[in-house]
């Protein structure tokens, strides 16, 4: 089992998929449902690929594993690399869990163009699972902008009624962010001696003059992607115009290629310039975490509230990533785990009832919990999970980033005010959350239409459950993911010229 | 004549291949009659292909010809099988399309050879004399090929203007090349580099047929701002012409930019590359800003054609050899994704007659989900988008960049591309969220299914097998440099 090339495997199982609902022809609604159980099958051997990647992996190493290698262009010295550790290992686990669930959720939901749509979906995993393993600058790049050309067509075909304008928006953004990053990635092949390959990357110095405009550019595509404010405006609008599936995919994975990006590349390629620039992180941060929950507790559309709700959980990963402690990353990175599987599933449940009241105003539900019991139970997991209530995994990434927050705010590298605005959000989030929650599910029905709503559907039922048991297992029992992510954090922290030996800064000295 | 002397003419034998070839084919009509359009066009792609063999089989070794006039090398090799497969695609895209017209008379497929022949002869001069040779034996054929249409107001009108301006462009790059020809004493390109070496014979009397001479070339590559005539024309002429002008004319164009920049002018790298500089910036934008607004494709791929000259330039800007790779490698890829969205182009008709707007393609992605899936291909990778052939066209051009230190350049040229992937998108808005207008006419014809096909394919699985191109660039590159 060892010599198949598990990762390209996993990453071209899709496109396997996807060659198969191609030739589909014939009655449009046997080709929908052929087409529907190819991908799920698909996604499924997909994912169950990848859980053997996690069995075998070797936690005990910060080294790549699974590598493979093969020529691509071997005059300018790229190959096509890939690999895995601790830190990209759970994003890959993360999209391959997702994209079967968006399959099943999109089951009934999804009626027009559905070959198309399938093949969208898988098309899409195969980008992302790419990105997360790419070793090699090329080919991370390409996948990394490849997944533009599925979403925007998932945003634009099966979106809402402003789903050109989002679409646009969206491919945009992201477009201007990657193109600075493309620039970067070319300089640094010059500055480690004309090579794309990323470990050998990881392991230069680059001079500190050229670091700034690095990270800059860096910074522009990955602060696109996380969002940060304030070039989250996106963000809402992609949400808000998706079908419920591609906000799933947007909030659960695509956010994260940029925490992501700032872990694996900034951190440790840039580090003076990641320390001197963590204050405009943190600075960011706290303003995305505070202004967006406010914005959040005066939305009256159900996505668009949780898209807000992600742009301030984004913020405390940035502010755990760049804290550069051992229990601020962890926190990043479980944060953005949990925020994939939560956020994610949120998406699922404003699809729930918009399938079948057509309405994400908040305003029009209210009463659910009496006609719809199973519903306001998974609503209210993921809604604790999302406020971070011990026990689920909102929590263990919030207190380890929040953790890691405080610390640095001991030492020099963040003021103490970070991590106190940063918490501050979070009872911020509480407020939006459970206020969304008590609008949606308590209360008295107040209209016919809602009366008539059914409870969860058994397909609904089976994409919750899993999400639900994700969800506890990594508030309860967190290590079986932070163990094999430790020793890839430690090098990371390993390469900043740790925080400690910053030079003391005013408010260190007058203590 | 000693006949030690004759062996010395064989560089040239694919350009007296296609000369003579044109005159046969022109004999071959005379005598067959109107009606033997499909036959003359049919023999002139043999035609293609014989002489791409002789390329092939001639010009790759660096050799100087014909009293130092004319020279082959892999650069020259490389670019000429470009134009080669640029000028048999338009014919065969003309084959169908002419008779649908009416227009189908054997003259088109002769004019479009005697053009090629002109091409080559362009791309290998060695002299600027045979440079303006081979560039008006090009221009001439090509003023007739435009107004081809003869009925059409347009059609003429796209033949006129480009004749005028092209015969202004000229005029300048003549004057250019007589002034340096006065304050150096040579024309020929080997002369003009010894003469040139070591900062000998710089004046600004020089400088000034230099400027000339550069004009003359970004006109005929149609970069800003010598830009004007593209839009009118590329829109004007019939659309298998203007597939032709944006792909074997262009090419040859850039390759002949490059060998005078290069070969001749080496030496003066930091007179000229500052102004190829503002002229790349200034295609690059104007290209990306003014395609936004055009309602019609065959407009909107000419402003894309000069946004692409701008990329192109970046790498002439550089000077070195890891830029004119890129250029060729550009070129190369360009070539291919314009035939293929000229060839979905050629599709759009409805009811019989040609319609060229884009609002026309409106959910084209439910009629004819193959034709859009290709034009969806062909408009991501001219927007640059990975993994397509187009990123990787950019790529090159950006790394030759970023190595000779032009940040400046790269980070205009990106942010372009930015603006430019907004209108390719567009279209891909445009076919596949949109609602569907009434339906093109089908069949497809097959010739034109089948160049699609093989072009969209090329794009779409380029990233999997570039080496076959890469290498052969580099090679063509480095023979540019070697001496």
């Amino acid at each position: 089992m060892r010599d198949l090339p598990l990762l390209s495997l996993v990453t071209f199982l899709p496109i396997l998929g996807v060659l198969f609902i191609m030739p589909l022809r014939g009655e449009a609604e046997k080709v929908a449902n052929n087409a529907r159980w190819i991908a799920l099958w698909t996604s499924l051997a997909t994912f169950l690929l990848s859980a053997h990647l996690w069995w075998q992996f070797d936690p005990s190493t910060a080294d790549f594993q699974f590598v493979e290698r093969a020529s691509w262009l071997p005059e300018y010295r790229i190959s096509y690399h890939m690999g895995v550790d601790g830190i990209s290992l759970f994003f890959v686990l993360l999209s391959t869990f997702l994209t079967p669930i968006c399959v099943i959720a999109s089951w009934a939901p999804i009626t027009t163009r559905v070959k198309e749509y399938m093949i969208a979906f898988l098309v899409l995993e195969t980008m992302m699972v790419g990105m997360f393993c790419a070793l090699d600058f090329v080919v991370f790049y390409m996948f990394f902008e490849g997944v533009l050309i599925p979403m925007y067509l998932i945003i634009g075909v099966w979106g809402g009624p402003r789903r050109v304008y989002a679409a646009f928006k969206f491919f945009l953004y992201t477009l201007l962010g990657s193109v600075l990053m493309l620039l970067a990635i070319l300089q640094i092949y010059f500055l480690v001696g004309g090579t794309t390959d990323i470990p050998t990357a990881l392991h230069s110095q680059i001079p500190a003059a050229m670091q700034t405009w690095l990270w800059l550019a860096f910074f522009a595509s990955f602060a696109v992607k996380v969002p940060m404010w304030p070039v989250h405006t996106w963000l809402p609008d992609a949400h808000v115009e998706a079908p419920t599936a591609g906000s799933v995919m947007l909030a659960g994975v695509l956010l994260k290629m940029g925490g992501y990006g700032f872990i694996r590349f900034s951190l440790p390629m840039m580090p003076d310039a990641s320390g001197t620039f963590a204050p405009l992180v943190f600075g960011l941060s706290v303003v995305a975490i505070i202004y967006t929950s406010l914005v959040a507790l005066a939305q009256d559309d159900m996505k668009k509230l949780i898209a807000y709700s992600s742009v301030a959980h984004m913020g405390i990963v940035t502010i755990g990533i760049f804290t550069v402690t051992a229990e601020g990353l962890q926190g990043a990175m479980i944060q953005m785990l949990s925020h994939g599987v939560v956020s994610a599933a949120l998406f699922l449940c404003v699809g729930v009832v918009y399938d079948r009241l057509h309405t994400r105003e908040i305003a029009r539900y209210g009463g659910l919990v009496h006609n719809m019991p199973k519903y306001a139970f998974c609503f209210m997991v993921f809604t604790l999970a999302s406020v971070g209530l011990p026990g689920t995994s909102g929590f263990v990434g919030e207190f380890l980033a929040l953790l890691g927050a405080f610390e640095a705010g001991q030492t020099s590298r963040a003021s103490p005010w970070v991590a106190f605005l940063a918490t501050t959000g979070m009872i911020l989030g509480a407020a939006y959350m459970l206020y969304l929650y008590r609008r949606v599910i308590f209360e008295k029905i107040m209209r016919e239409d809602v009366r008539r709503m059914v409870d969860l559907h058994w397909r609904e039922i089976v994409v919750f459950v899993p999400m639900i048991a994700v969800v506890l297992w990594m508030g309860i029992y967190p290590n079986s993911f932070l163990k094999p992510m430790q020793p890839s954090l430690a090098r990371v922290i390993e390469r900043v010229p740790a925080a400690a030996s910053l030079p003391p800064s005013g408010h260190l000295a007058q203590r | 004549m000693p006949v030690a002397a004759v062996p010395s003419f064989l560089p040239a034998l694919p350009e007296m291949f296609v000369g003579a070839a044109a005159l046969a084919l022109l004999m071959v009509g005379v005598f067959r009659g109107e009606r033997s359009g499909t036959l003359v066009s049919w023999l002139s792609v043999v035609a293609f292909v014989v002489a791409a063999v002789l390329v092939l089989k001639f010009g790759l070794v660096r050799r100087v010809a014909l009293n130092g006039m004319f020279i082959t090398d892999g650069f020259g090799a490389f670019m000429k099988i470009v134009v080669l497969a640029g000028s048999a695609v338009s014919v065969l895209f003309a084959l169908d399309y002419n008779q649908r017209q009416g227009i189908a008379r054997f003259e088109f497929p002769v004019l479009v050879v005697l053009a090629t022949a002109g091409m080559m002869m362009m791309i290998s001069a060695y002299d600027l004399i045979s440079l303006y040779i081979g560039l008006e034996l090009q221009s001439l054929a090509l003023y007739v090929v435009a107004s081809f249409d003869r009925d059409s107001v347009r059609s003429t009108e796209a033949g006129l203007k480009y004749f005028v301006l092209g015969a202004l462009a000229s005029g300048m790059l003549l004057f250019g090349a007589s002034m340096v020809y006065g304050f150096a004493g040579a024309t020929g390109f080997e002369a003009l580099q010894h003469a040139l070496q070591g900062g000998g014979a710089r004046s600004i009397g020089l400088l000034f047929g230099l400027v000339f001479i550069v004009v003359g070339l970004a006109f005929k590559v149609s970069a800003v701002p010598f830009h004007m005539w593209t839009p009118d024309v590329y829109e004007g002429a019939p659309t298998p012409v203007t597939a032709f002008f944006s792909v074997a004319p262009k090419t040859a164009a850039v390759a002949l930019f490059v060998r005078v920049m290069v070969d001749p002018f080496g030496h003066l790298v930091s007179e000229w590359a500052q102004v190829i500089w503002a002229i790349s910036v200034a295609s690059m934008i104007l290209g990306a800003l003014a395609a936004i607004n055009q309602q019609n494709i065959k407009r909107l791929m000419a402003y894309s054609s000069i946004a692409n000259v701008g990329y192109a330039l970046i790498g002439l800007a550089t000077g070195g050899d890891k830029g004119v790779r890129g250029v060729l490698l550009y070129m190369a890829i360009y070539a291919v994704m314009t035939i293929g969205a000229f060839g979905c182009i050629l599709c759009m008709r409805r009811q019989g007659k040609m319609v060229e707007g884009i609002a026309d393609l409106s959910g084209l992605a439910r009629n004819q989900p193959g034709l859009a899936l290709a034009l969806g291909i062909f408009m991501f990778s001219l927007a640059g988008i990975p993994p397509l052939a187009g990123f990787l066209a950019k790529f090159y051009i950006f790394l030759a960049a970023i190595d000779a230190g032009f940040y400046g350049l790269a980070v205009i040229g990106v942010l372009a591309s930015v603006v430019g992937a907004y209108y390719y998108v567009r279209i891909v808005k445009v076919m596949y969220f949109d609602e569907p207008a009434p339906a093109f006419d089908r069949p497809v014809s097959p010739v034109v299914g089948a160049v699609l096909a093989i072009a969209a394919v090329l794009i779409l699985l380029f990233f999997a097998f570039p080496a076959p191109l890469t290498d052969s660039a580099t090679a063509a590159a480095a023979t540019l440099f070697s001496e």
